[in-house]
């Protein structure tokens, strides 16, 4: 329970720090874009709107630093996390509330197909070492190498357009009223196969290397080798003696490489233009929506806080030498 | 006395072609039922290579390279434990031949407990056990080692050292097997607990009648605790002898050597002398006898040629004692079985 | 240092160095100018053209060519910065334990699990005009702490050795001791992590390049994407203009990728994928191999 407790304690203040790194952002960078951006939407923003951005993005010089940082502090624990210039006049937090659960379904099944298979794989090669899976090893190097953006750019060049079997773009049918009717969740679906196609192959690669290293270096420990000696089958010394613990660093080295796939996935978003945060962003970056994007990158590290704080219980599950400590 | 296991001309290098380790040369050992044979070497004299080698365990480059290894059954014939296939592998470790390992800190798997690594044994090799069975059995072993039933739910790391060496001790036993090999078992171990799990070991075997290969590189204990004993330099076992006739009168300048560096724990005191020098590194032995750039006596014969192990007209009539010195050797010139590498 | 320059090292050096010419003299060799208009609009590879041409009569392969330079530059910039950072970091914390440690790692774990790529897009695109050391500036400011946190263990480890502590009760200098003790023992994990470094640094800039956050008039293989995206390439199947790019893209990182595994390897010999030989090893069943005639 203690480990459980240092690293929430950790989540809060690396929560804390994110958010205060967004407040410090536009007041430390040169403020004229945001200016000129306010200037840009004079006519179109109304009085309120003007204080609420002159708040988020500290314009407003009459008050000192701390108190804007307490106002910042009281609107985020309101939700406000004030307004979007490119779907204006929809607040942020709206914006991001429509579109967080296509991202969440996208990246939660995707990461957890790519890690379990890519883990699947890893071990079997780590435990081969030196059969013909090794020959396998440089193709996943290149394919962890490449971009996923640019990978999709080519599913999509390959299977939407030459071939037709698979939507270009979207998250549903166009015209097809999301809801929970078997007609709209089998055709988000269908438009799902892409995205998250594209998602795997260009995360799994990098789940068999580690775990492929992982296992060839647990497999030469003792208790590898007295498995080995008692004699018991060669799955079990596989799977319960070494997998068993070359997984452990996996799920704690998840923190890194959740923020690679995060990234990766909300370029597949954009190229896809699949209806998630990460096509939002891309308009927001396009339009030089800083609420937008800001509110964005809050809400992706809030996510990746938590996703953090569920592998840790995972670990802490798997490994009896944290519980006691 | 009848062999319980038998190595024959076993060879192991690790790695292959022009690169290899030739880390065990040639080696010739038998292990007779019910005793305990000591094995005693510097490090990387190659006693762990040889103990993994017999049972196939090596890890990766580790490579057998030739020989044969004996067992003989309670009343089979002999098999070869190289020849076997996996599956045959597989059943004849721990149930004839089980091993306590050097490093006994990492031989336990971390992440499950006591029971259920005892259980792991009983479900590949004993598969009619029940689950009542299964745990009286391990409770039974726990308590021959001196440890109460109540830590089968335990978990390594919440063992101390000496118990989870008593553990491992536990796990050797539970198949009843033949043969234990023991590898340093004790050298993590601070020197009272060291004792009281050699004395428990050897109780142990009295009662169950098991033979052991003991392997160290502190002699006073083997001296102590085994019947006979072997001493390996540079991959090649260099002399055998009964314990009593090696602490006595050992013949080889290496046994000599490696007797006078350790101060006798009983018994009269000895001065120390030690070994002037460093062992080989495997990758270049020196040519001919390979202890012979730190012997105290070579002459030119032992440059030159290998000397095989033969058999020494024991001072008490020993037949089993033998030693490959050219020291030892009345006519060099044109000795049979002297061939040049 | 033979086994650290193994086959896997020396292809990745190989290309690695083959990008690195292209950067230097690629400007001069291109056959066009990178951004010139001309007639050919949307030609598929030939001989004039040997990667194409845009939809605005630009040559590809010259676009590709001058490109690397934005690339590397960002790159290896970025990498150095970062390494330098994540050792003045990593190696602080480690040596010096206790309060400066417990902070030092939790700054750096702070910096690992906040996602970098989203925070990159925001800091570059509140900054007016973001060129290529601007962004390698921000991208090592977020990238350092990798490096830092396998610094910092391995500095732990390495502080108890003996000679370590020998010189240190001596008397020696902490400095003194850090650079002739310490960081001898850490060169092969500093290189690790400057490629690794480099690498998250390619992808970033190329990525920042392709949304359009960074400037999109410095040539680079991003840029040359974001324009490809922009004018619908794909759907007007214009195939070359994408993929010469992202092969390069997927080359050089693949080369970053052998660099950093020959190291690996190097460090921990157990990893190497052919052990040599034609006996398969398996682990806990030793092959034999009996020899003809044997050896006495
Ligand atoms: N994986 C390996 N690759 C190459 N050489 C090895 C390998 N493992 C061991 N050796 C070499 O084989 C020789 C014998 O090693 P071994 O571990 O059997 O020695 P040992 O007598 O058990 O020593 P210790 O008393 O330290 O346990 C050593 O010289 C060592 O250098
Ligand atoms: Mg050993």
């Amino acid at each position: 329970m203690r480990f459980l407790l240092r690293r929430a304690l950790f989540y809060l203040v690396t929560a804390w720090a994110a958010i205060t790194i967004n407040f410090l952002l536009p007041r430390m960078l040169p403020g004229d874009p945001v200016q000129a951006m306010i200037a840009r939407f004079q006519g179109r923003l109304s009085t309120d709107a003007i204080a609420s951005l002159y708040v988020l993005f500290g314009l407003d010089t009459q008050t000192s630093m701390f108190s804007q940082y307490v106002t910042y502090w009281g609107n985020l624990f309101k939700g406000d996390l004030g307004l979007s210039f490119t779907y204006f006049p929809t607040p942020v937090s709206e914006v991001i509330s429509q579109s967080l659960p296509w991202t969440l379904s996208l990246m939660g099944v995707t990461t957890v197909i790519s890690f379990v298979l890519g883990t699947m794989i890893g071990v079997y090669a780590g435990w081969r070492r030196g059969s013909w899976i090794d020959s396998l090893l440089p193709i996943a190097t290149f394919f962890s190498a490449i971009p996923y953006f640019w990978l999709g750019l080519i599913a999509i060049s390959v299977f939407a357009v030459t071939w037709g079997a698979f939507p270009a773009a979207g998250g549903y049918e166009p015209g097809l009223i999301p809801g929970f009717d078997w007609e709209f969740i089998s055709s988000a679906l269908y438009y799902a196969v892409l995205p998250a196609l594209t998602v795997i192959i260009s995360s799994i690669a990098g789940w068999i290397l580690g775990m492929r290293n992982m296992m060839v270096t647990v497999s030469s420990e003792d208790y590898v080798t007295v498995a080995h000696a008692k004699g018991l089958p060669e799955r079990r010394v596989m799977l319960g003696y070494a997998a068993r613990n070359a997984v452990l660093p996996s799920i704690s080295g998840f923190a890194l490489s959740l923020g690679f796939i995060v990234g990766g996935t909300l370029l597949v978003e954009m190229v896809f233009s699949y209806p998630g945060i990460g096509y939002v962003l891309f308009t927001g970056v396009n339009a030089k929506d800083y609420p937008l994007m800001q509110g964005i990158f809050l809400i992706i590290t809030l996510a990746v806080l938590l996703a953090n704080l569920i592998a840790d219980v995972v670990y802490l599950l798997l490994d009896p030498r944290t519980r006691k400590a | 006395m009848t062999p319980v296991l038998e190595i024959r001309d076993l060879s192991v290098d690790y790695g292959q072609g022009a690169g290899a380790v030739h880390a065990v040369s040639s080696v010739n050992l038998v292990l007779n039922r019910g005793e305990v044979l000591g094995l005693a070497g510097e490090s990387g004299s190659g006693k762990s290579t040889l103990a993994y080698a017999m049972t196939r365990l090596l890890p990766p480059p580790g490579l057998i390279t030739g020989g044969e290894v004996l067992h003989h059954g309670r009343d089979k014939e002999p098999v070869d434990v190289l020849g076997l296939t996996a599956r045959q592998l597989r059943s004849f470790r721990w149930n004839d031949i089980a091993i306590v390992f050097q490093g006994a800190m990492n031989s336990l798997n971390p992440v499950s407990t006591v029971a259920s690594q005892l259980d792991d044994i009983y479900r590949a090799h004993r598969p009619e056990m029940s689950r009542g069975q299964r745990s009286k059995r391990s409770a039974e072993l726990l308590r021959l080692v001196g440890i109460s039933a109540d830590r089968l739910g335990a978990y390594p790391h919440q063992l101390s050292g000496g118990m989870r060496q008593r553990v491992m001790i536990a796990m050797a036993l539970a198949l009843d097997p033949e043969i234990i090999i023991m590898d340093e078992p004790t050298t993590a171990l601070d020197v009272v607990m060291q004792r009281q799990i050699l004395e428990q070991m050897m109780r142990l075997r009295e009662e169950l009648g098991f033979s052991v290969l003991f392997i160290t590189h502190d002699i006073s204990l083997l001296v102590e605790f085994s019947d006979r004993i072997a001493i390996m330099y540079a991959g090649r076992i260099v002399e055998q002898a009964a314990s009593e006739d090696m602490y006595r009168s050992s013949a080889h300048p290496y046994s000599k050597g490696l007797l006078g560096s350790f101060p006798a724990l009983h018994g009269p005191r000895r001065p120390l002398t030690g070994i002037p020098g460093s062992p080989p590194d495997m990758r270049t032995v020196p040519s001919g006898c390979p202890f012979h750039p730190r012997c105290p006596s070579a002459f030119d014969a032992c440059e030159r040629e290998i000397p095989v192990l033969e058999k020494l007209s024991g001072t008490n009539g020993d037949s089993s004692r033998s030693v490959a010195c050219w020291l030892n050797t009345p006519s060099l010139s044109g000795h049979p079985g002297v061939g040049a590498t | 240092m033979k086994s650290a320059l193994n086959g896997k090292t020396m292809a990745g050096l190989a290309i690695m160095g083959f990008f690195v010419l292209i950067a230097i003299v690629g400007s001069w060799l291109a056959p066009y100018d990178p951004s010139a208009m001309s007639s050919d609009i949307m030609e598929p590879p030939s001989g004039a053209h040997w990667f194409g041409t845009t939809q605005t009569g630009q040559d590809i392969f010259s676009q590709v060519m001058v490109g690397t330079r934005g690339v590397l530059i960002v790159g290896l910039v970025a990498g150095a910065i970062a390494t330098a950072l994540s050792v003045l970091i990593g190696v602080t914390a480690g040596f010096l334990g206790g309060v400066a440690d417990e902070f030092l790692s939790a700054l750096s774990n702070i910096f690992l699990v906040v996602p970098a790529l989203p925070l990159i897009i925001i800091v570059t695109s509140f900054l007016p005009d973001a060129g290529d050391f601007l962004i390698a500036f921000v991208i090592s400011a977020t990238g350092w702490a990798w490096g830092a946190r396998i610094l910092r263990a391995q500095t732990l480890s390495l502080r108890q050795r003996d000679y370590v502590e020998a010189a240190r009760a001596t008397g020696e200098r902490t400095w003194r001791l850090i650079v002739f003790e310490v960081m001898p023992n850490l060169t092969a994990i500093i290189a690790s992590s400057f490629v690794g470094t480099v690498i998250f640094a390619v992808l970033s800039v190329i990525t920042l390049s392709f949304i359009g956050v960074a400037s999109v008039s410095n040539w680079n293989w991003g840029t040359i994407l974001f324009w490809a995206q922009n004018a619908q390439a794909l759907a007007q199947g214009a195939w070359w203009w994408f993929i010469p790019a992202g092969l390069c893209i997927a080359l050089l990182g693949t080369a970053l990728a052998l660099i950093n595994f020959g190291i690996d390897e190097y460090m921990n010999p157990r990893l190497r994928t052919s052990i040599g030989g034609k006996v398969k090893m398996r682990v806990g069943f030793t092959p034999v191999l009996r020899q003809e005639g044997g050896r006495s």
